[in-house]
């Protein structure tokens, strides 16, 4: 009798069809033609307005190298659709809880959502589309539409947090699904084999995991996967194809500069970077979530099962990647620490807060195994921001924003912050192509 | 033709040796010594006018006067930049040449530069404040330093950008600058971990600073048969200094025999620190090295006794690594004569 049915799919497959965006204009029929996306503001307003906790949303348009600003900014999402595979885009939101992963989704490049209107708390950020500001992020090179959502008066900030959260989310699935029907201009698939499966095709590379530090710590500190708070959850594997199509979800602000939105969750560039290299360089064994509690024995707990479900998995090194600053320093070392103890190597990569003038010491914590460490950026440089023609949103909440002060808003315009007021300046995933040097 | 001045000590402003270190600040036309290869390197754009000696000790024992002379020297000549040393490891020289360089700069707003031993004390204090060349340890490296401190005063001269000490071999001033990258974050990572797990050499774009923690001795047990020490950084020494320990960045500490004394009195105990008024500790040595207070308490039985030496050393812009080395070495001597604790003050 055959006890193993070779016939099993052992490989997951994901393939991303890519669309450029040349532009986003308003029109009376959504639609996308010609990388023009046309956007019908009633139809798209009805779908987020199911939501009753909404009371209005109007929608604004910004595009690489317009004089304009766009504050306060909660998240920024990258649309993408599934045409096929097991469930949807955005699990737990757009799509039901089912695993995804695998199919055929669509995205659309060189655009983005970011979610602003009313402010929540400070922890939103600025994007600048042209000038010195527009040097720090990728999105400034985005075709950017902005649902401005005004919440139903009375609405407490947990709910008001979830409501701007999920109309981000439903507003970028809204978008991608416009493309289902047309061919895209690019194809990337990748592969990801099972576990065991990899481990008997490629016994000689170095095998990998991307620990990925997520915060939790309440308010506009939060995030998801699978629609869950993963505050609470013991260390998990995921796999990495799932967060391409949206099983982490950012509810998170942190610094503005440091957050990791929803788009780099979707983009993450070191689950890529390690996914071009699988089979090649190492073997990507898959992702493991830590979460990144205010508690220390929570940060203790997390970083110990971390270390465990690495154990085993049997894994040699592996890139462990920080959202935020200060306090995460500590799950970031304690992951780092006790890795290196069971002989794991580590990269870790984070950023750095060290004075405008660059000169104090710039992490919370650290732990001398850290002997391999990326950083994006030093979060505290000081940057006069050019003024804009216009501004959408709400210029006023830069005075309060992480990064801002009462003065940041100049009587000619300019806007005087550091750059951990602008959206993922410094994003401890390496999203961008900045980092620090001694002078 | 840019104009500048150059300072050097006695010896390479050919005074002479350590016999001329007391000399006061001079000043001469054109350059000197190491200044002649200096103008050389400066060529057609600039030109060093006069050059200022000043005596190493003098310079140490009166740094005020001779910073006030040096500087009234500099307001006549109103140069467009000063360059001192280099001073190589030379600790005396060093020191002078920031101080100058630093001073000069904060007066005039115009360039400066030395050159130093990257462990030369005056790099550690005014590396932030002032380019310093990159020296070699001694003066066999003269012409190793010389084209790299012609360049950067050129750069400096002419108001052009600086860039990284690497590219132009200035010690790092300590400044962490953001600064645009080829690849983005997440790539050099995984170079970064496949190299580690290669066992390749690679650089952490961020070394970890070292957070000296002292973790505190537990609390006496037993106070009543305790000895214990006084160890002072506020530089109280016998009077006359006999070890000559300087006054800013102490190279050496003291032992002093306090057997059978009461107190310190202002006849047979100073202070030499550099570093604070010393106007109270000079009336009573006491209010620096408290004896008196622990004669007092030990004659009621507040504790064993006293050691009956005391440690001293001037805390006044000390390189960490020394005040490391002192500390390591006055424990042992601590552990020998079987003291079980020590009153540390500072100034």
């Amino acid at each position: 009798m055959e006890l193993i049915d070779k016939t099993k799919e052992e490989t997951m497959k994901l393939t991303l069809n890519k669309f450029h965006v040349k532009d986003i204009r308003f029109a009376e029929q959504s639609s996308f033609a010609n990388g023009i996306l046309y956007i019908d503001k009633k139809d798209l307003a009805a779908y987020l307005m199911e939501d009753s906790n909404i009371q209005s949303v109007d929608f604004d348009i910004a595009r690489p190298g317009e004089s304009v600003r766009i504050v306060p900014i909660k998240d920024v999402i990258q649309p993408r659709y599934k045409k096929s595979g097991s469930g949807q885009i955005f699990p737990g939101y757009v799509g039901d809880v089912e695993t995804v992963g695998n199919g055929e989704t669509n995205v659309l490049e060189e655009c983005c959502v970011a979610t602003s209107g009313k402010i929540v708390a400070f922890q939103e950020g600025i994007i600048d589309m042209c000038g010195l500001g527009a040097e720090f992020n990728s999105f400034s090179k985005m075709n950017i539409l902005v649902p401005l959502i005004q919440p139903i008066d009375g609405i407490d900030k947990h709910t008001h947090e979830a409501t701007v959260r999920i109309a981000g989310l439903k507003t970028a699935a809204y978008m991608a699904k416009l493309s289902l029907a047309l061919a895209p201009d690019e194809v990337e698939t990748f592969e990801h084999e099972s576990i065991l499966e990899m481990g008997a095709k490629y016994p000689d590379l170095p095998k990998v995991v991307y620990v990925d530090m997520v915060q939790c710590q309440g308010l506009m500190h939060d995030t998801y996967i699978y629609g869950l708070n993963v505050k609470g959850i013991l260390s998990t594997l995921i796999g990495p194809l799932e967060v391409l199509d949206g099983a982490i979800v950012s509810g998170n602000c942190a610094a503005p500069g440091h957050k990791n939105a929803t788009i780099h969750h979707e983009n993450n560039p070191i689950i890529m970077d390690l996914l071009r290299r699988h089979g090649k360089e190492l073997c990507f064994v898959g992702v493991l979530l830590s979460n990144e509690s205010a508690m220390l024995k929570e940060k203790m707990r997390a970083a110990y099962y971390t270390s465990n479900l690495s154990a085993l998995l049997g894994v040699d090194g592996m890139i462990i990647s920080e959202e935020g600053g200060g306090n995460p320093e500590t799950d970031l070392m304690l992951n780092c620490r006790f890795h290196e103890q069971r002989g794991i190597k580590t990269v870790l990569v984070t950023d750095e807060y060290c004075g405008r003038d660059g000169a104090s010491q710039g992490l919370a914590d650290v732990t001398p195994e850290a002997d391999a460490v990326i950083t994006n950026g030093n979060g505290n440089q000081f940057v006069v921001l050019p003024k804009m023609d216009r501004v959408i949103g709400d210029i006023e909440t830069a005075r309060v924003i992480t990064g801002g002060n009462a003065n940041s808003i100049g009587a000619d315009g300019t806007l005087s912050v550091e750059i951990a007021a602008i959206m993922g300046s410094c994003c401890e995933m390496g999203y961008e192509r900045m980092t620090t040097r001694l002078r | 033709m840019k104009e500048i001045v150059h300072y050097l000590n006695q010896f390479y402003g050919q005074i002479g040796g350590e016999e001329f270190a007391d000399q006061t600040p001079i000043i001469r036309d054109g350059p000197i010594g190491p200044g002649v290869a200096l103008q050389s390197l400066l060529a057609e754009e600039a030109q060093i006018t006069s050059t200022i000696i000043c005596g190493d000790n003098y310079f140490a024992d009166h740094q005020d006067e001779a910073l006030e002379k040096i500087l009234a020297l500099i307001d006549e000549k109103r140069p467009e930049m000063l360059i001192a040393g280099p001073g190589f490891n030379a600790g005396r020289y060093g020191l002078a040449c920031g101080t100058v360089c630093d001073a000069v700069k904060s007066k005039f707003s115009i360039p400066v530069l030395t050159a130093l031993y990257p462990e030369n004390p005056g790099a550690e204090m005014f590396k932030k404040t002032v380019y310093i060349v990159k020296a070699p340890i001694s003066a066999a490296g003269m012409k190793k330093v010389m084209p790299a401190m012609g360049k950067l005063a050129l750069k400096l001269l002419r108001g052009e950008e600086i860039g990284f000490p690497e590219e132009e071999g200035y010690i790092p001033q300590g400044f962490r600058i953001n600064v645009h990258t080829e690849k983005n974050g997440a790539e050099r990572g995984v170079d970064m971990l496949i190299k580690k797990l290669r066992g390749e050499p690679f650089t952490t774009e961020l070394p970890m600073p070292v957070f000296d923690r002292v973790v505190p001795a537990p609390a006496l047990k037993d106070l009543a048969h305790a000895k214990i020490a006084l160890i002072t950084s506020g530089g109280i020494v016998p009077q006359g200094n006999p070890d000559h320990i300087e006054s800013a960045n102490a190279s050496l500490y003291g032992i002093y025999d306090i057997t059978g004394l009461d107190n310190l009195t202002a006849d047979k105990y100073m202070t030499v620190h550099g570093g604070y008024d010393p106007v109270y500790a000079t009336e009573d040595p006491n209010r620096v090295l408290p004896l008196d207070a622990m004669r007092a308490i030990e004659r009621e039985g507040g504790f064993g006794e006293l050691y009956n030496h005391y440690y001293a050393t001037v805390g006044n812009t000390t390189a960490v690594s020394n005040a490391k080395r002192y500390a390591e070495e006055i424990a042992q001597d601590m552990l020998r004569n079987q003291i079980q604790a020590a009153i540390l003050t500072s100034t």
